[in-house]
């Protein structure tokens, strides 16, 4: 059966159109379209119902940190209550099944997950742990993303003291006589928050937020706003056969854990020390065609050297955008590529991502 | 100018003398979403009948363009293509795709007139 979140009637009522996402009715826009949803979050803030991902909460103490350390190539030993970091569930072979944001929390650690991945990760995650913890993949809790310039100001009216929440930080704050969890966050390019609220009060929190001037925004404009600030969607940019090194995601590991033990360690050190054969890259197209995922790439002898994995047209800095992996002596920035597109060969150059940027606000900027 | 008929690949089509103005519907553009986009057939082609005649791309997805009868195309409409949003904007007017030198004017008998085309498109779309 198709699910829907707590926010379904909302979305309905506000003039979405649905579609299936990973198992979920989910918007893919509202009457106003992707372009104005897009611009909109760029210059305002935008309210994004991502309650289908995984909110996975481990509860135990130092020896679950070391446990954790096992499975996830990140620092967590040195990492502070309520600090998060990028990281990925990872296979023998380097390649991944997840890529997930971990936050440390008083009792334990919090995993946002991908929606499309969140079972396959708990019984992973859950048979490493060698049921010594107790997990939780909380399906009572909705998870609302809010992006925009003007996200601390429309949050700030809805729950005090949020605006000394650093980027990739997060913190208990109240509303509605009971406590809700923020981050500093977000998959956008933009400042922002993911907030972790009870179901039945979601409805609730999002009709105010849009009350003090924010709006909902599809799952079509998130994929624009992610790809123009260069970030991957899993299952298109990334993969199971795929490793963090290849997707050109190499300042996610940390330095201190290269040479200690993780599922798939002794591949990322070998290619953090040889070098990979593919790499990630921006691309832009040289005309307005677009380069979808699976578009061919060539280099100027009609040689096959890769292939693109996510593209689109960016509406902020709009033009053609995509991203994909080519042969590793064609990544550097300016490589003249070609992209076959319904049998033409469009011009392209490898260029540096983002495509877009801004300025995160405050505090760490982890990328 | 002739009457407006439509066809089942949701292109419109009106006739002035021996030359066919031909663009995408409304219900079209509405089911595509923001259109970024359009490739149009070179001047001087002939293309035939339910043939593709060009492309549009939504940020979603591609979509061919077809044309609803056969001739050679004397005329494309640039400004669609430096900027397709337009084609959002005035689908049914400033924005139509080409212009054919109609080749059999019998072919036009088999294209839906208005009332027949919003009957087929409210059908089609739920």
């Amino acid at each position: 059966m198709i699910k829907k979140t707590p926010l379904y009637n909302l979305h309905i009522q506000h003039g979405a159109k649905m579609v299936e996402f990973a198992g979920y009715q989910m918007p893919i826009q509202y009457k106003s379209g992707i372009i104005q949803e897009h611009k909109f979050t760029r210059e305002n803030a935008g309210i994004f119902d991502v309650s289908h991902m995984g909110q996975l909460f481990i509860t135990g103490s130092d020896q679950l940190t070391n446990d954790l350390e096992k499975i996830f190539p990140v620092n967590l030993k040195n990492l502070k209550i309520n600090q998060s970091k990028y990281s990925f569930l990872m296979n023998e072979q380097g390649g991944i099944y997840d890529d997930l944001i971990i936050t440390k929390l008083k009792d334990g650690y919090l995993i946002i997950l991908n929606a499309a991945c969140k079972k396959q990760d708990f019984e992973i995650i859950k048979k490493k742990l060698d049921d010594k913890y107790e997990l939780n993949l909380d399906e009572s809790l909705s998870l609302i993303a809010l992006q925009g310039p003007k996200a601390k100001d429309v949050l700030g009216k809805v729950v005090s003291n949020i605006t000394n929440l650093k980027f990739m930080n997060g913190g208990e704050f109240e509303y509605d006589n009971s406590n809700i969890y923020i981050t500093r966050s977000g998959y956008t390019g933009e400042d922002g928050f993911e907030i972790s609220i009870e179901n039945k009060k979601a409805e609730k929190f999002v009709d105010q937020l849009i009350n003090y001037g924010a709006k909902l925004i599809g799952l079509g404009a998130r994929d624009t706003l992610r790809l123009e600030a260069g970030l991957c969607l899993y299952g298109n940019d990334l993969d199971e056969k795929t490793s963090p090194i290849e997707a050109n995601l190499k300042w996610a590991i940390p330095k201190s854990r290269v040479d200690s033990d993780y599922p798939g360690s002794n591949i990322i050190k070998k290619q953090i020390d040889d070098g990979v054969k593919t790499l990630r890259v921006g691309i832009k197209p040289e005309t307005r065609v677009i380069a979808r995922g699976n578009t061919k790439i060539f280099d100027k002898n009609d040689k096959e050297i890769g292939k693109v994995t996510s593209g689109t047209f960016g509406p902020s800095v709009e033009c053609s955008i995509a991203m994909g992996y080519v042969e590793n002596n064609y990544s550097p920035t300016n490589t003249k590529i070609f992209l076959e597109v319904r049998g033409k060969k469009v011009p392209a150059n490898v260029c540096d991502l983002p495509f877009y940027k801004k300025n995160y606000v405050k505090g760490e900027k982890n990328v | 100018m002739s009457e407006v008929k439509f066809s089942k690949e949701h292109e419109w089509i009106t006739l002035e003398g021996e030359i066919a103005t031909i663009g995408i519907t409304k219900h079209a553009t509405e089911m595509l979403g923001d259109i970024v986009f359009a490739e149009l057939p070179e001047k001087g082609k002939n293309v035939e009948k339910d043939g593709t005649a060009g492309v549009v791309e939504s940020t979603k997805a591609a979509s061919d363009v077809y044309t609803p009868i056969s001739g050679e195309v004397v005329d494309i409409n640039q400004s669609i293509v430096d900027d397709p949003a337009k084609i959002n904007e005035d689908p049914e007017g400033a924005a139509w795709f080409f212009k054919l030198k109609v080749k059999d004017l019998s072919e036009l008998d088999t294209l839906m007139n208005k009332e027949e085309y919003e009957k087929f498109a409210k059908e089609t779309s739920s």
